[in-house]
């Protein structure tokens, strides 16, 4: 058993992004403040701090995960990741990305960095999600801009480049 | 919305989280999912001394079938239970009920006895443990019991549990093949339920339960009804709710939400 004082940092050290990084956390400290303050990944937005909004969703061991309903000292030794590692590099957009700037998905961009995380999650497991599975997953992120219709055509447009992208590299490796 | 100061434990095993609770009882908490408690913690409507962790216990990730039974420990998340083969099959009032629980960022952390745990009055799971006749499975450092769902939920975000019990598990009796049916209405998909019912066939007639309304979720038991005879019992019912006007509706608009729900339901199950 660990016990972690309330009156005293403790060491968390965890993955982020791929990168091993280390912090220091009072047990009371949210994920969400941890990540922006001591570890500076600021993409992390602070919203509602009740799990309403999803502003602050990240992934934590590959778990859509409210970064205001976790606790900094739950993360030690998880794989985290936030918005910070969804483009290949600093000059560049990942392809859900640009898909947003395309269909003009953003407007303030504050809920952006958590729609785009789980946008990117749910891409990954879902191979040609449908709008309503699209609108379902987005009622879990508050956005007061787009009225959500843009960022719904953004997810379709990426889930059919997937599509069409696996078809091919299925129709190379038959040819093969 | 900053949580006040806690102790963070992490239990390695249940000994040390039934431990803790025994010494520290009204003042620690147990954390899993975190979903309903770290928003009370935020908004500092809890302010335990201690927080004990149990999501690294062993054991308490799994869900089991057996003597009629599903029973699902303390660290089953929501989406690991939706996500279980059988559940359409064995248990298939939770597989219509799930998906209103929360959204798909929420369940991915939220447990099934976190859920129940809080006790929140308009929640899915309790109501769906109410209407399946299920069980809470408490152990202490003294002791193991279990509670009926229909004792274990007193009131408003509480119940029967004890300062140094934990939830080791719940227990739902399977319903292979009897008819279920499950509605909610909400003002948006994942909100909480303004009026939740779910109706289970029973050997003689139909089980109504309502989550949102009174101050836990209430089941009502009925031979087959159709008819004046099904309005007449409903109204009843929802009279007997004891509804109360809120930001979110009117006690009126309960009741005849109950009146409506409870009909196409009832009619639901007893095709």
């Amino acid at each position: 058993m660990t016990r972690l004082p309330s009156d005293r940092r403790h060491p968390v050290c965890f993955r982020l992004n791929g990168r091993p990084v280390h912090g220091e956390a009072e047990p009371r400290l949210l994920a969400t403040d941890f990540l922006r303050q001591n570890i500076g990944a600021t993409g992390v937005h602070v919203g509602c701090e009740h799990g309403v909004c999803g502003a602050c969703t990240i992934t934590v061991d590959g778990m859509l995960t409210r970064a205001c309903l976790t606790l900094a000292v739950q993360i030690d030794g998880c794989d985290v990741r936030t918005i910070e590692g969804l483009a290949p590099s600093a000059d560049r957009l990942g392809t859900l990305q640009s898909a947003f700037r395309r269909h003009h998905a953003l407007q303030c961009g504050f809920c952006t960095p958590g729609i785009l995380m789980s946008l990117d999650h749910f891409l990954r497991q879902r191979a040609s999600p449908n709008r309503a599975e699209i609108r379902e997953l987005l009622s879990g992120h508050l956005c007061r801009c787009t009225g959500y219709t843009p960022i719904v055509e953004a997810a379709l447009e990426v889930a059919a480049d997937i599509a069409a992208e696996c078809k091919s590299e299925k129709g190379e490796a038959s040819d093969a | 919305m900053k949580p006040a100061p806690f102790d963070y434990v992490r239990a390695e095993t249940i000994d040390e989280a039934l431990a803790t609770l025994a010494n520290e009882g009204g003042e620690a908490r147990i954390i899993a999912g975190g979903q309903s408690l770290m928003a009370m913690l935020n908004m500092r409507l809890a302010k335990p001394k201690t927080v004990v962790d149990i999501m690294r216990l062993k054991n308490l990730d799994r869900i089991e079938e057996k003597a009629g039974v599903v029973v699902v420990g303390a660290a089953v998340r929501q989406a690991s239970l939706m996500g279980w083969p059988a559940l359409p099959e064995r248990l298939p009032l939770i597989a219509l009920a799930l998906p209103w629980t929360g959204h798909v960022q929420t369940r991915s952390r939220g447990t099934i006895c976190g859920s129940i745990a809080h006790a929140d009055p308009s929640a899915e799971m309790p109501l769906a443990l109410i209407a399946l006749g299920g069980e809470v499975h408490l152990r202490s450092a003294r002791s193991r019991r279990r509670i009926a769902a229909r004792d274990f939920f007193t009131g408003m975000m509480t119940t029967e549990r004890a300062d140094d019990e934990l939830i080791e598990a719940v227990s739902f009796p399977v319903t292979p093949g009897r008819h279920c049916a499950f509605r909610e209405v909400a003002r948006r998909h994942g909100d909480f339920a303004i009026v939740a019912c779910a109706a289970v066939a029973t050997r003689d007639g139909v089980r109504l339960a309502v989550g949102g309304v009174a101050d836990a979720p209430v089941a009502r038991d009925w031979p087959r009804l159709d008819g004046s005879a099904l309005d007449d019992a409903l109204n009843a019912f929802a009279y007997d709710l004891d509804a109360r006007d809120d930001i979110h509706a009117t006690a009126r608009y309960r009741r005849d939400l109950v009146r409506l729900i409870g009909r196409d339901l009832v009619r639901e199950v007893c095709l």
